[in-house]
């Protein structure tokens, strides 16, 4: 870990102020993800600004019926709140599928979308790696990637977003709430991560001077139907292999409307609306799960260790839908798959 | 008073442990103490050729950097560098020695500075420049390079021949990864100079080992060096070599003048001992009634370009089962990497992993019940030495185990039984392990307060061994267990053994014996010194310690407390100390065995694999504690579970690196993964194997778990794989 | 929270962090200490103000060895920077027993040889102080799930989730 100096913000102007006049600064909230990645040496920030004290730990609802979730919120808090229980138990469910209880109290909503991606070379500075030095190559592509990506690669980069709070939020169509020098706005959430391309240094469309003061999620929750599943290699404090979020509003066993997202297999959550409007209208069965699968796994490719993940996926998707269509959501402490 | 031993006695350590108390080796924090960050190398062949340390020099703070070029004088003869575990053959690695790349990781460097967080920063600033050679690290590709060792079993009849003329025959190739111990503790040592004495904290499973490497490295005289490791906080066998942290905090403290303590990382530890990767080739070749004509089982396993470790995978077939023909061959192949290691039941862990699964699918092709098979092929003796067991209640393992398990309910048919979308498979497997004993010595003071101090050098590495030693010397000195202070860890105290091979219990309590019975006798003779003495005409033999007093066996009526003993003997305390060397019995082979039965559910779709069951059924001589003695049997069904679906250290053979080198991804058992796990201590009385009948228990929990569970994936699913670990993609074929 | 970037490791050796005052409430003794921005609270625990109690496994958040309360909450403090915790409340594993009475998960420890080496042992005592007042825990299947940041390389795990159990039946 490299010396920086310290500082603590005031307010998110403060912020924004502090971190727009250093660009070698970065903000920290948890810290759960780029302390270790300090501790790696794969990060280097000359200067953190502490934003963990910034007023933005409030869970409001929105005019529109849906809910505003404060940047700083633990993740711990924004599972346990009564109103993400009873109304968006998807998102419940996917964050207490992630990491630890000691983890999910200590990072914050916002920082949760910014942890970089899952790459065994990202995190060995010894081995090039495109998204740590661009331009040196990525050992990934033929090298141990086992846990790497099998949607949205290119030849630059095949690491994996880790979160699993983010794939539910994708497919409850959350928006990003940003605010930088220039004013606030807010980011759709299939536009706030990036697929690797070219530029696989960035994770995100955030510019490097602006903050995220907090998350929305329409009045939708789908808190009937709705399922989170998370395959990994031990039942517990793993990241996924593939993980999908399925949500369904259903008329008797017809569905009205479908959401989807995978965890552990892209750069991003992987969404595909195109998926989704495949199953509207259509018997909430194995048929239509099968045919949406088939669809959002389209392009997907393997890259040798990996190669297990399309199929698994495809399964995993299919499953995951019918614990839905099922009103049998997984159980993220029962680990026998319903 | 009542007996301690065979009790579930709680630990004597828990409340140090459960208080924090407890300190272990990297929490010696002395005065003026320097922290050290060591350096890695990052690649795994070749030769430095710039170790330039000038920038990591000037952050404020750094107080020297160690290299091979600049360092104090250490040993240069390959004996200087050989621990009590080093294998027989090969040159030890001598770090920081000279300018040698052996393995990726091996420290090229050590920062020494006022703080650990400047020490590892500056050591982040060192920069190292290497001519590279290239290495090869993968198994598979240089098994063709393979070597058989030295001294192989003795192969009995023409197994070849049996097996090609048998009735049914099984042969299968079986593969075990790379594992690393990843105990909880980083590896660590404070070294601490006085004018020409040397005092080390050393996270080690024996201190003497230590130190008489320490004296060999540094040219020191025993004492001149003095180790301690009260606790320590895991070993499983990566302690029981001298890890290269020592030497490079005892370097650093000469070179500094000052207390240093170096503290490995997790990633770091990855270039330690490990498990070796090992290919195991089964063939058997059966009757069709279901008896073994033919055993042959060749193993490759890992070892360094620089020694030739091994550990024995392929004999254990001859101490379970009978059969006229028999063939084993061990071979070693090597690769460019730290020299493999001894890690929980080494050999045995592999080795019957690779039997168990092959007597299973041996089972499956006579259509026969895996433990009536086993059953028949039964030996009462050691097949190789043709000796009988010292005690073998293995039928009894196989009997209370299946009873435990309800073995009788189940299906053989692969895929027959199923809970909604799971498939449930139940599989055995038997585990063996040596049932050894070393020479130790034992002091035992006696103080006329009634307290006794009973101390060897031994460590206690989680497996109870304060605890089981104060229940020991508070029967044999009739005290109560409160009354009794266990020290270890110390290398000044008696002679002890490493703590590993599960001998530790057998070795040091029948030591205590010996020593308690030397107490006894100066307490009988200052008995009969006392007027009118109820004990004047007794023999030694003919009294016994209990309650605090010395009594007669022969009429109980006639005693003396101790208090009064030995204030009438004028003495306030009574030192012995007794070592105790086990005569070779050559009548006997010395064994522990068990039979393990485990339940897994498999996800049917998808291969999501859950033990959820497993009954390991253990008999081992006399069980000194029944609570400690429990948890580590049932320990090691948690390491079997991690070894069958979780653990494997992966390799970049390109980089020559482990690219997992950290808790999070090389996968061990979390709570999670871990449910019902029932422990049946077989009753097995044994007055051969030494006077309290003990055997030790550290090993033979590990033992045949993966190939029970391996078996119920089998089972389960009708899917045999083979390579561990067992994940769901070795299951299900993914499409 | 910024988009992060790729620069380069920092190579100003002249330039170490000034250290911060700050004060911390540890196991309720108010302790001022001054801290370097990189020091961790496990660091400044362990060498600092020799609490060595708390553990250092992993130093990355993937074993749970130095799990400590924070105001009352579980987290790794290996990941927590010491100067972000200025004014706190911490209570480390030394904290626990009060006047020398075990606190009840201590003594239940014990009481179900929940520990082997004994060096992942704070870090599940005091996650599982933290389980009990998040109050989320009922059956066994949530303890373990709850309880699985805390890795036991002994494999005690089934005597932790019955030592869990004893606690909180009594609590």
């Amino acid at each position: 870990m490299n010396p920086f100096s310290y500082a603590r913000a005031s307010d998110v102007a403060d912020a924004i102020r502090q971190i727009a006049a250093d660009p070698a600064a970065r903000f920290v909230a948890g810290g759960t993800n780029l302390i270790d990645l300090m501790k790696y040496d794969v990060e280097h920030p000359a200067r953190l600004i502490d934003i963990s004290q910034l007023p933005l730990k409030s869970i409001e609802e929105t005019p529109e019926g849906g809910l505003l979730i404060g940047a700083m919120v633990p993740n711990s808090d924004l599972a346990y709140h009564p109103l993400i229980e009873q109304r968006y138990p998807l998102l419940a469910s996917a964050i207490l599928a992630g990491a630890s209880q000691q983890l999910r109290n200590m990072a914050s909503t916002g920082g949760n979308l910014l942890q970089r991606t899952r790459c065994f070379y990202f995190y060995d500075v010894v081995t090039p790696c495109n998204k740590r030095k661009p331009g040196s190559g990525c050992s990934a592509i033929s090298g141990v990637n086992r846990i790497n990506a099998i949607l949205g690669t290119s030849d630059a980069c095949i690491a994996t977003h880790p979160s699993d709070m983010c794939v539910a939020l994708a497919a409850l169509d959350a928006r990003v709430h940003v605010a930088g020098p220039g004013g606030a706005r807010t980011v759709a959430f299939p536009d706030f991560h990036r697929l690797p391309g070219a530029t696989p240094e960035r994770d995100t469309n955030l510019e490097s001077d602006e903050i995220i003061t907090g998350i929305e999620i329409p009045a939708k929750g789908f808190n009937a139907n709705y399922s989170y599943l998370k395959i990994r290699d031990r039942l517990s404090y793993a990241f996924a292999l593939v993980s999908v979020a399925a949500a369904l509003e259903l008329e008797g066993d017809t569905i009205k409307e479908a959401r989807l997202a995978l965890g552990g297999v892209a750069h991003k959550p992987w969404r595909d609306p195109a998926a989704e409007a495949a199953m509207r209208g259509q018997h909430a069965g194995e048929s239509a799960f099968t045919k949406a699968a088939d669809l959002l796994l389209q392009g997907a490719q393997g890259y040798g260790h990996n190669n297990f993940k399309i199929g698994l996926a495809r399964r995993a998707i299919v499953r995951t839908l019918s614990q839905a269509a099922r009103g049998m959501p997984q159980s993220q402490s029962v680990k026998k798959i319903r | 008073m009542a007996s301690y031993i065979g009790t579930a006695t709680s630990r004597v350590d828990g409340r140090a442990k459960v208080t924090g108390e407890a300190k272990y080796a990297g929490e010696f924090n002395l005065p003026g103490l320097v922290y050290g960050q060591v350096v890695g190398s990052t690649i795994a062949k070749g030769r430095i050729s710039l170790v330039d340390t000038s920038e990591a020099m000037r952050v404020r703070g750094v107080i020297d950097i160690l290299t091979h070029q600049h360092r104090p004088e250490m040993a240069d003869s390959d004996d200087a560098y050989k621990d009590d575990t080093a294998p027989e053959k090969g040159s030890p690695y001598r770090p920081l020695y000279d300018d040698r790349i052996l393995f990726c990781g091996q420290p090229v460097a050590v920062v020494l500075a006022e703080d650990w967080e400047t020490a590892r920063f500056a050591a982040s600033l060192v920069r190292v420049e290497y001519q590279r050679e290239a290495h090869v690290t993968d198994l598979h590709a240089q098994r063709g390079e393979a070597f058989a060792v030295e001294k192989p079993e003795k192969p009995r009849g023409n197994a070849e021949k049996a097996f090609a003329a048998a009735d049914v025959r099984h042969e299968a190739e079986y593969f075990i990864p790379t594992e690393h111990h990843n105990p909880m503790e980083l590896f660590g040592s404070t070294a601490m100079w006085e004018d020409d004495k040397l005092t080390v904290y050393d996270k080690t499973q024996g201190v003497q080992n230590v130190q008489r490497y320490l004296c060999g490295v540094f040219d020191l005289k025993p004492d001149a060096v003095r180790v301690l490791s009260p606790y320590m906080g895991g070993g499983f066998g990566a302690a029981l070599r001298p890890q290269y942290q020592v030497v490079l905090a005892v370097l650093a403290a000469r070179a500094v003048q000052r207390p240093v303590r170096v503290v490995l990382t997790r990633e770091q530890m990855y270039a330690l001992g490990y498990r070796p990767a090992t290919i195991e080739r089964l063939a058997l070749g059966a009757r069709s009634g279901g008896t073994l004509d033919a055993i042959m089982h060749e193993a490759i396993a890992v070892t360094s370009q620089f020694e030739e470790f091994s550990r024995n995978d392929t004999g254990w077939a001859d101490l379970l089962y009978t059969s006229p023909n028999t063939k084993f061959v061990h071979k070693l192949a090597r690769l460019d990497v730290p020299t493999s290691s001894d890690m929980r039941a080494p050999g045995a862990a592999t080795g019957v992993y690779a039997l168990e699964c092959a007597m299973d699918e041996l089972a499956i092709a006579l259509k026969i019940d895996p433990v009536q098979l086993r059953l028949q092929c039964y030996s009462d003796r050691d097949q190789n030495t043709g000796l009988p067991y010292s005690s073998k209640q293995l039928r009894e393992c196989y009997g209370q185990g299946s009873a435990a398990f309800g073995w009788e309910k189940r299906n053989p048919e692969p895929r027959s039984m199923r809970d909604d979308h799971e498939l449930v498979g139940w599989g055995m497997a038997t585990g063996v392990w040596e049932a050894l004993q070393m020479p130790a010595a034992v002091r035992i003071v006696l103080t006329a307060n009634g307290h006794a101090e009973v101390a060897t050098a031994a460590s206690d590495i989680g497996t109870g061994t304060y605890t089981i030693m104060a229940q020991v010397a508070a029967d044999m000195l009739g005290l109560p267990i409160d009354n009794i202070s266990v020290k270890l860890g110390d290398s000044s105290l008696p002679q002890s053994p490493l703590e590993g091979g599960s001998w530790i219990a057998a070795s040091v309590c029948n030591a205590i014996a010996t020593t308690a019975h030397a107490v006894r006798k100066e307490l009988l003779r200052l008995a009969k010194r006392m007027k009118d003495s109820p004990l004047a005409g007794a023999a030694a033999d003919d009294v016994t310690l209990a309650d605090g007093k010395i009594v007669s066996t022969k009429d109980p009526g006639q005693a003396a407390s101790i208090a009064s003993v030995m204030q009438h003997g004028k003495v306030e305390r009574i030192e012995r100390e007794e070592s105790n060397t086990f005569t070779e019995d050559k009548l006997h082979a010395r064994n522990a065995h068990s039979a393990v039965f485990a339940e897994v559910k498999v996800d049917e779709e998808l291969g999501v694999i859950r033990v959820t069951r497993v009954v390991n059924a253990v008999a081992a001589g006399r069980i000194l504690n029944l609570k400690t003695a429990r948890s580590q049997i049932m320990g090691s069904v948690v390491w079997g579970i991690g070894m069958a679906l979780h653990e494997e250290t992966l390799y970049d053979h390109h980089f020559g690196r482990v690219m997992n080198a950290n808790i999070a991804e090389y996968h061990v058992p979390v709570n999670a993964d871990v449910h019902d796990i029932e422990v049946i201590f077989v009753d097995e009385p044994d007055e051969t194997i030494n006077p309290l009948g003990i055997k030790g228990l550290g090993e033979i929990g590990i033992v045949g778990v993966a190939a029970a569970i391996a078996n119920a994936v089998y089972h389960a699913t009708g899917k045999r794989v083979r390579d561990l670990p067992i994940t769901l993609d070795k299951v299900i074929q993914f499409e | 929270m910024a988009q992060p970037g790729t620069a380069e490791p920092l190579r100003q050796t002249d330039v170490l962090p000034e250290k911060i005052q700050i004060t911390l409430t540890v196991n309720g003794t108010r302790t001022g200490l001054a801290v370097a921005p990189w020091t961790t609270l496990l660091d400044a625990l362990r060498d600092r103000l020799d609490l060595t109690g708390t553990k250092k496994g992993c130093d990355h958040g993937q074993c749970g060895a130095c799990t400590v309360l924070v105001d009352g909450r579980r987290i790794n403090s290996c990941l927590t920077l010491a100067v972000m915790k200025d004014g706190a409340e911490v209570t480390t594993v030394e904290g626990l027993a009060s006047n020398g009475t075990l606190h009840p998960l201590q003594q239940a420890f014990i009481d179900h040889d929940a520990f082997q080496c004994g060096y992942c042992t704070s870090g599940q005592i005091c996650s599982a102080a933290g389980l009990i007042a998040e109050g989320k825990a009922r059956t066994a299947d949530e303890i373990r799930e709850l309880m699985s940041g805390n890795i036991c390389r002994c494999g005690a795990y089934p005597n932790i989730v019955a030592a869990i159990q004893q606690a909180m039946e009594r609590s």
